[in-house]
């Protein structure tokens, strides 16, 4: 007994080399390695979209089949939410919940370790399929019934990664609650949880909650292609709307997986850099369950062409109008930490007021979008891309960049290059506006989403797109190079690498030793 | 007195957006104003909300840009300690949900007329094919079949040679289009035979989901003759992008002949014959 806590206490990992890697229940490890994954998937599907923003550059077709093409949107939105936007919130959390509420570790270590190694497979087995005899899966990430189903071999693989997919959140969100609910340092009441785990935690939820209902729906889709099932069939006496409301059950809430983190991010950094404490605490965390429990009445609003009932139509434009509520009181409390503080702009900061400024022009779409008849109009246009680009994009993504130039010191002992991190930023914010803002007009005069060729009048507007898309994804090359050049050298990092930042994780030393908070830390009263 | 000059400013702001039409004829930046009254009404509402998010982005991103040229740490070393306002907190939870009323009211009325297909003086169904579009005039026994026209379908594939400027209307020319009548009431009955597509002609206003197995229902009432394009807006598979839709709005009499002597060019009421698109 004594003998196996003297083990668990050592500096070190127990193996090295790669069976380090595979074998680790160090929740610092696998936070690495949730985020190192991320990153590949990140580049994965930023190069489809970088093929897909070259072959929409002008009209015509000039690098890609249609066909390929729809493999190229579905993959890029799969890889994109379920390789690149989640794992890296979870790789954070991995890092930062046992630091932040003073745990040694997360609860279930094990359970950790299989939920991340789970990953890689999942996507093997998703980019197998570009592989196999009639490519990939073609319905967009949405996986719309009958086109769906009609895909060929590809079909069952897709099913099962997402089923893996699935397992994997489920088993993450269910440690990363009960991690928080019963690890929390001695004096860490709920209320005083930093923002990030609260958001977390919310998040975790959500997680159990709706990632049960995809595999619920994939598995039907599965009954309905091998078993002679009709659940979406009307031929049947099934509907495929009844795969629409399933979907986006399980979606709208998903959407709300990759933003709630975001906010806990930006919660931290805001402050941090304000010099100042965090306003309305309190209501900012009334807000963020009131944004969890919205996420579950609102999917209608993803179907209002679907040819729903007025009825519906109206409680879910409703609805969705009331999220604008707790979101809006978000944003105005993060603007009032900012008002008359002592503001220094180093780069997590930079991005962290892009985020506000960026995301709140996605709101504004949203709440257009909201209104039903207008959306008559906007709906599946570029409109909505330009939408959820902005919301996921300039939303979740710069608020995980701001949270890796935030704890990157933490994590590596070394400052990273302001210099160059204020280089990446300028260009990825410039860049990424010319990429998305123009898909608002264009959305607007009228073209579609998810097609690889288009009517001349749009060229313009696409070429200025794309232009900027080919920038914006070169860019992202410098936010690798920091990333290595930190982890390998540079200046050393103190404890508390920022003057304005409170918290537990910056109580310990940078890097944060391999093994953290053995005895629970002092939580002032 | 405070009541009345909220009731004003959202009248202002309401006119600013309803009444205005917009300048040119078609705007690559904007939604059509289109030729049906809920393309109008749908106009309107945008360009409401569209206003009215512009006045919000004044005040928040204002108040960012105030902080970061007059709080940052060179100007104001001192930071200021306030944390909480429970009236700030009421008013900014109040204010918006005002706003959000103020935008609900006139979306929910454009929405219900949207949807009453009552009192249509014809009807026309709308079929959605991988890859192109049936109409049936059930009181004429017409059948259109209505697909991607040959001139953009030879320019299309891939390493085609050539340009898609050398049509008009690449991608928004068809074989045969739909014809409507302008002025009246057209019930459109919408549905699928193999996956979901959607029917979406922005100057008409309308765009509803074309699902297999189900009817969907919505109306036009072109009030201009002209020749109006969109095209199929749900992921349907390879040829998504080459299933354009044309609507030629005549007046009544015009489009009376043109049925008259479509019933002459095919007696039995089948079709233009039924294409086999490959682009």
């Amino acid at each position: 007994m004594s003998q196996s806590i003297a083990l668990s206490h050592d500096a070190h990992p127990a193996s090295r080399g790669l069976m380090r890697w595979i074998k680790t229940t160090n929740h610092k490890d696998i936070g690495t390695l949730y985020l190192l994954f991320s990153l590949i998937m990140f580049f994965v599907g930023g190069a489809m979209a970088m093929v897909i923003r070259a072959e929409l550059y002008e009209p015509g077709l000039q690098f890609v089949n249609p066909g390929f093409y729809n493999q190229l949107v579905t993959l890029h939105g799969l890889i994109m939410v379920f390789g690149a936007v989640m794992p890296a919130f979870v790789g954070l959390a991995n890092w930062m919940v046992p630091l932040m509420i003073g745990a040694p570790d997360m609860a279930l270590p094990r359970l950790n370790n299989w939920s991340f190694w789970i990953l890689p497979f999942a996507f093997t087995l998703l980019l197998l399929t570009l592989f196999l005899p009639g490519g990939g899966p073609e319905g967009g990430w949405t996986l719309y019934v009958p086109y769906s189903m009609e895909l060929g071999y590809s079909f069952p693989f897709l099913i099962f990664a997402i089923h893996l997919m699935g397992i994997s959140s489920v088993l993450g969100g269910i440690n990363i609650i009960v991690t928080i609910l019963n690890m929390r340092a001695p004096g860490m009441t709920l209320m005083k949880m930093p923002l990030f785990i609260w958001a977390w935690l919310i998040t975790a939820y959500l997680l159990v909650a709706v990632m049960p209902v995809l595999a619920g729906g994939v598995t039907m889709q599965l009954f309905d292609h091998f078993f002679g099932t009709h659940f979406f069939s009307a031929a049947g006496g099934g509907s495929p709307l009844l795969w629409e409301n399933v979907f986006w059950f399980f979606g709208h809430p998903e959407v709300y997986i990759m933003i709630l983190p975001a906010f806990g991010i930006i919660s931290e950094v805001v402050p941090t850099f304000s010099h100042k404490p965090l306003f309305g605490r309190t209501t900012m965390i009334y807000a963020l369950a009131s944004i969890a429990f919205l996420s579950f009445i609102v999917w209608g609003h993803h179907m209002f062409t679907s040819g729903m009932p007025v009825s519906a139509d109206l409680f879910f434009m409703f609805s969705t109008m009331l999220i604008a509520v707790p979101t809006g009181v978000k944003i105005f409390n993060w603007v009032a930490t900012m008002w008359k503080g002592a503001l220094t702009f180093e780069t997590p900061m930079l991005f962290a007021v892009a985020f506000i400024i960026l995301f709140t022009v996605g709101g504004f779409s949203g709440v257009m979008l909201s209104l039903v008849p207008a959306d008559f109009q906007y709906h599946n246009s570029y409109f909505v891309v330009a939408h959820i680009h902005y919301v996921l994009v300039t939303g979740a993504v710069f608020a995980i960049m701001a949270g890796v130039y935030y704890w990157l010191p933490k994590w590596t002992g070394h400052m990273y290059s302001e210099f160059w991190g204020k280089v990446h930023f300028w260009i990825s914010v410039i860049s990424v506006n010319v990429l998305y803002f123009p898909m608002h007009f264009l959305g607007l005069a009228g073209m579609p989403r998810r097609v690889p060729d288009y009517a001349v009048q749009f060229t313009n507007l696409n070429m200025i797109s794309s232009i900027g898309g080919f920038v914006f994804g070169a860019a992202q090359l410098i936010f690798v190079a920091i990333i290595f050049t930190t982890i390998y050298g540079g200046k050393k990092a103190e404890a508390r690498v920022w003057e304005g930042a409170h918290g537990l994780e910056w109580t310990v030393p940078s890097p944060a030793p391999y093994h953290t908070f053995s005895s629970p830390p002092e939580v002032a009263g | 007195m405070k009541n009345r000059w909220l009731q004003a400013a959202a009248g202002a702001i309401l006119l600013m957006g309803m009444g205005m039409p917009p300048l040119g004829a078609a705007s690559l930046y904007n939604l059509p104003y289109g030729v049906t009254p809920m393309s109008h009404a749908i106009y309107g509402l945008s360009m409401m909300a569209f206003w009215i998010m512009c006045g919000i982005a004044a005040v928040v991103f204002g108040a960012i840009t105030w902080s970061i040229i007059f709080h940052r740490k060179s100007r104001h070393p001192k930071p200021a300690d306030f944390h909480e306002s429970t009236l700030l907190e009421v008013v900014w939870t109040i204010i918006p949900f005002i706003i959000l009323i103020v935008m609900a009211i006139p979306a929910a009325r454009v929405l219900i007329r949207a949807e009453n297909v009552h009192h249509s003086e014809m009807t026309v169904e709308v079929t959605g094919y991988q890859w192109l579009w049936r109409y049936t005039y059930p009181r004429w026994n017409i059948n259109i079949y209505s697909r991607l026209a040959d001139s953009s379908l030879k320019i299309a594939p891939l390493h085609s040679g050539l340009s898609p400027y050398s049509t008009p209307h690449y991608l928004h020319a068809v074989t045969h289009p739909l014809v409507l009548p302008v002025g009246e009431k057209v019930r459109l009955l919408i549905t699928s035979k193999d996956v979901i597509h959607s029917w979406w002609v922005p100057d008409l206003g309308v765009q509803m989901d074309a699902n297999p197995g189900l009817v969907n229902s919505i109306w036009v009432k072109i009030l201009k003759p002209g020749i109006y394009r969109g095209q199929c807006n749900q992921i349907c598979g390879w040829g998504h992008a080459y299933m354009p839709i044309v609507v030629i709005a005549k007046p009544k009499a015009q489009f009376l002949a043109w049925v008259k002597q479509w019933r002459q060019h095919h007696p039995q009421g089948a079709a233009s014959p039924i294409p086999t698109p490959d682009p």
